[in-house]
């Protein structure tokens, strides 16, 4: 029996090293790159295209003068420096248009130092999202969400702090109505009648108590008007609204259309498909330009702010179907057991049904977000100065007359920065959101 | 942020509502400062430096009323428009005027009710050739590649100039400014066609401007000039002879720098009616005898503005061509001052 099991190993030999041609670079390099005769030739064709666009592009890029007053003299330091007679990047205009491009003609130009004001602001805004993007943070940072809300548009148009503030004391006048009346009388009037408070707050009271305020104290910026305010500056603030106060309409529109009340259900249909329907740049125009036929000429419609709106309904009305999207794919199971549990209509949603269909809406809603965020161009359309805007405005100046790649290079990078952020944020919160339904 | 803030933003601005009044004269004495509606930015004609002051010619008609009527260059309200909501704010009174290279045509001054009161810029479609083509004339041009962007007014002007002229051409269809440039320069067309006053600026973004020229030959009728609202004739009087009275002050040979002097008065009655040394011309316009020397002072006459802004020693480099005075065989001519 014995000398049967001779050919048998007793003990295991140790391990051996991979081949040198499976491990490391080389072994990367077989797998991912050379795998096969057509794997390889795909490389090389891919990696010898990629070399004749950067070889035609980044000497293009690195080159370019930071350093010149117009085009003119770029295209002459071009011919002192390089004998080659190419043209390079002239980046001059961007360090020469710098202010122009980031904070606009209003913090930039016009109103020496007031470039502190969209700085704080911006800082402001992110200081206020910061409890809402990252629950780890001090709820404490809620106030300076709600203060925010008042602060930023007196930080942007300037003017007396009594504005934002007292209307502040409205809303907060109309919430304490709400809950009066809630209390004494019955929920369903509280609304109405918490509205009613509000709107006579608002154009009765509101004008005369902080023209009276700000006599006793007067705490007051610089006014801007809404025409100079531009650049990126007026990109971020269309944006950042639009992003902001869409989801909650979005939630409540996507609700209503999922709801059994006949008028509720058709009015957010009704919305939502009429304001699909329609292009942006269609509302845009209709804000802007056919609304002053129908009002009264004396009403001064402020054109950012009637921007503002539309995008923002805009984009409420598309981040509704996506939730709606969400709601649908949840099982019939978690809305009847909701109702089991004697849940009322609000609680299940926000306790059972809201989270797990936003969660499964965030790369929808998210990529709306950083659309809306791109579509804020749209408004050099109705003379309105964004960074496109003002691109041409800088062209139009014979100093650059005739550049063009090196500023739509620029503002594209900037704008790439803030949707690559928006995207990476929302794929960190899917993994953090993630419980292992997938 | 709340919603509730931007219908509260909306309301107030709804309340801070600016009442009309009878007069835009008084209005802006009122307001102390002239709305003037501009272009976004037009190369020559208005456009922003970087310190975001504006400059042009427009602005500078624009610079020459905020003189004439408050002895400040600076009492002018810049806003930008687009060309499609330039003739609802002039409506609607969030300007005075219009200076923003508008095209006078019938139904614009019927249809629309603006009032067109007077031409500060004759414009019309002109061509670009390379100087080596060695042509002098458009009517030299039989045979010629055109680049030519598509579906606009400028493409049916070429058809008929060279149908009218029996000649041939071969266009070459591009998208925008930008492609036809890149084209021309590349040498794919002969000849470049669009306004003459957009085509001086096109030359002057080539690499080497001097290399092409721009054929005297205007093949169609681009009369840009101020508009106003309806209904207003003192407002519209005004803006019609402050301009007049710089196109006058130029056949006169009133320019900025002699205008203190001649303003004391000189031999001729008619500078004198138009400086204000003699009759009362000025307030029966509804300002002061010396509007007009207050306006030749800050920007120069109608010859000097061309010159500093799109004229032949810019960049632009525009020739007078139209716009000489018609003393030079131009069109530019102010009605008599009496």
């Amino acid at each position: 029996m014995s000398n049967t099991l001779s050919f048998v190993r007793t003990e295991m030999l140790p391990q051996k090293t991979p081949p040198a041609s499976s491990v490391g670079l080389q072994g990367w390099l077989r797998e991912n790159l050379f795998s096969s005769v057509g794997n390889s030739i795909l490389t090389l064709l891919t990696l010898g295209f990629l070399a004749l666009i950067l070889s035609n592009i980044l000497p293009w890029v690195l080159f370019g003068i930071w350093d010149a007053g117009s085009l003119t003299e770029c295209r002459a330091m071009f011919a002192e420096r390089y004998a080659d007679g190419r043209e390079y990047a002239c980046w001059a205009v961007v360090t020469d248009r710098w202010d122009q491009l980031i904070f606009g003609y209003s913090f930039g130009n016009l109103h020496e130092g007031l470039y502190w004001r969209p700085i704080v602001g911006l800082a402001l805004i992110l200081l206020a999202l910061s409890p809402i993007l990252y629950p780890n943070l001090p709820r404490g940072l809620y106030i300076a969400t709600a203060a925010s809300i008042f602060l930023y548009p007196w930080l942007i148009w300037g003017g007396s702090i009594w504005g934002p503030l007292t209307l502040a004391l409205c809303i907060i006048a109309a919430v304490f109505a709400y809950r009066a009346v809630a209390k004494e009388v019955s929920s369903l009037i509280a609304i109405p009648a918490s509205l009613l408070v509000l709107g006579v707050l608002v154009f009765f009271a509101m004008s005369p108590v902080s023209s009276g305020l700000n006599a006793v104290a007067p705490i007051e910026l610089q006014p801007v008007p809404s025409r100079e305010i531009s650049g990126f500056v007026l990109s971020i603030t269309i944006g950042i609204v639009a992003i902001v106060a869409s989801l909650p309409i979005a939630v409540f529109l996507a609700l209503g259309r999922q709801s059994n009340l006949f008028i509720v259900n058709k009015l957010s249909t009704g919305f939502i498909e009429i304001i699909r329907g329609v292009p942006l740049i269609t509302l845009i125009f209709v804000a802007t330009i056919l609304l002053k036929y129908f009002l009264p000429s004396s009403v001064n419609l402020d054109p950012v702010v009637a921007v503002m709106v539309l995008v923002t309904l805009f984009t409420a009305a598309y981040i509704a179907e996506v939730i709606r999207g969400g709601l649908a794919a949840l099982p019939k199971g978690q809305y009847e057991a909701a109702d089991a549990l004697g849940l009322t209509y609000w609680q299940a949603q926000r306790q059972i049904i809201l989270p797990q269909a936003l969660k499964i809406s965030i790369p929808g809603i998210v990529s709306n977000f950083i659309s809306v965020f791109k579509d804020t161009t749209l408004v050099s359309i109705v003379a309105l100065n964004d960074p496109l805007g003002i691109s041409n405005a800088i062209r139009s100046n014979s100093d650059w007359n005739g550049i063009v790649w090196e500023l739509y290079g620029f503002i594209a990078i900037v704008f790439w920065i803030f949707c690559f952020s928006m995207s990476r944020y929302s794929m960190s919160l899917e993994r953090k959101l993630q419980t292992g339904h997938r | 942020m709340n919603k509730s803030v931007f219908l509260g933003a909306l309301t107030v601005a709804g309340l801070a509502a600016v009442g009309a009044s009878a007069s835009t004269l008084d209005d802006i004495k009122a307001r102390g400062k002239i709305n003037c509606g501009v272009t976004e930015g037009t190369l020559g004609f208005s456009s922003r430096d970087a310190e975001g002051k504006h400059g042009g010619f427009d602005v500078e008609f624009c610079r020459a009323l905020g003189a004439a009527i408050f002895n400040d260059t600076e009492a002018v309200e810049y806003v930008e428009l687009s060309s499609k909501n330039r003739f609802t704010a002039l409506s609607a009174g969030q300007v005075d005027l219009l200076y923003r290279t508008t095209t006078w045509t019938f139904s614009r001054d019927v249809d629309l009710k603006t009032t067109f009161v007077g031409i500060n810029y004759y414009d019309g479609q002109g061509f670009m050739v390379p100087k080596d083509l060695g042509v002098a004339s458009a009517k030299e041009l039989e045979g010629a590649t055109v680049c030519i962007e598509t579906g606009t007014t400028t493409e049916l002007n070429l058809a008929d100039f060279f149908r009218a002229n029996g000649m041939t051409y071969e266009p070459l269809p591009v998208g925008g400014t930008t492609e036809a440039k890149a084209f021309f320069e590349e040498g794919a067309c002969d000849v470049y066609t669009t306004d003459a006053s957009a085509l001086a600026g096109v030359r002057a973004s080539l690499k080497a401007p001097d290399s092409y020229i721009i054929l005297p030959e205007i093949v169609s009728k681009e009369p840009l000039g101020p508009t106003v609202r309806h209904g207003d004739d003192q407002w519209a009087d005004i803006v019609r002879w402050v301009q007049n009275a710089l196109v006058a002050a130029e056949e006169h040979g009133v320019t900025s720098a002699n205008v203190a002097e001649l303003s004391k008065g000189t031999e001729n009655p008619s500078i004198n009616r138009l400086l204000g040394a003699e009759g009362s011309l000025g307030e029966m316009l509804g300002l002061d005898n010396d509007y007009a020397a207050r306006a030749i002072a800050a920007v120069g006459n109608y010859g000097e503005i061309f010159e500093k802004t799109i004229g032949e020693s810019t960049p632009i480099g525009l020739p007078r061509g139209l716009n000489a005075l018609w003393t030079e065989g131009g069109l530019q001519y102010s009605p008599p001052f009496r």
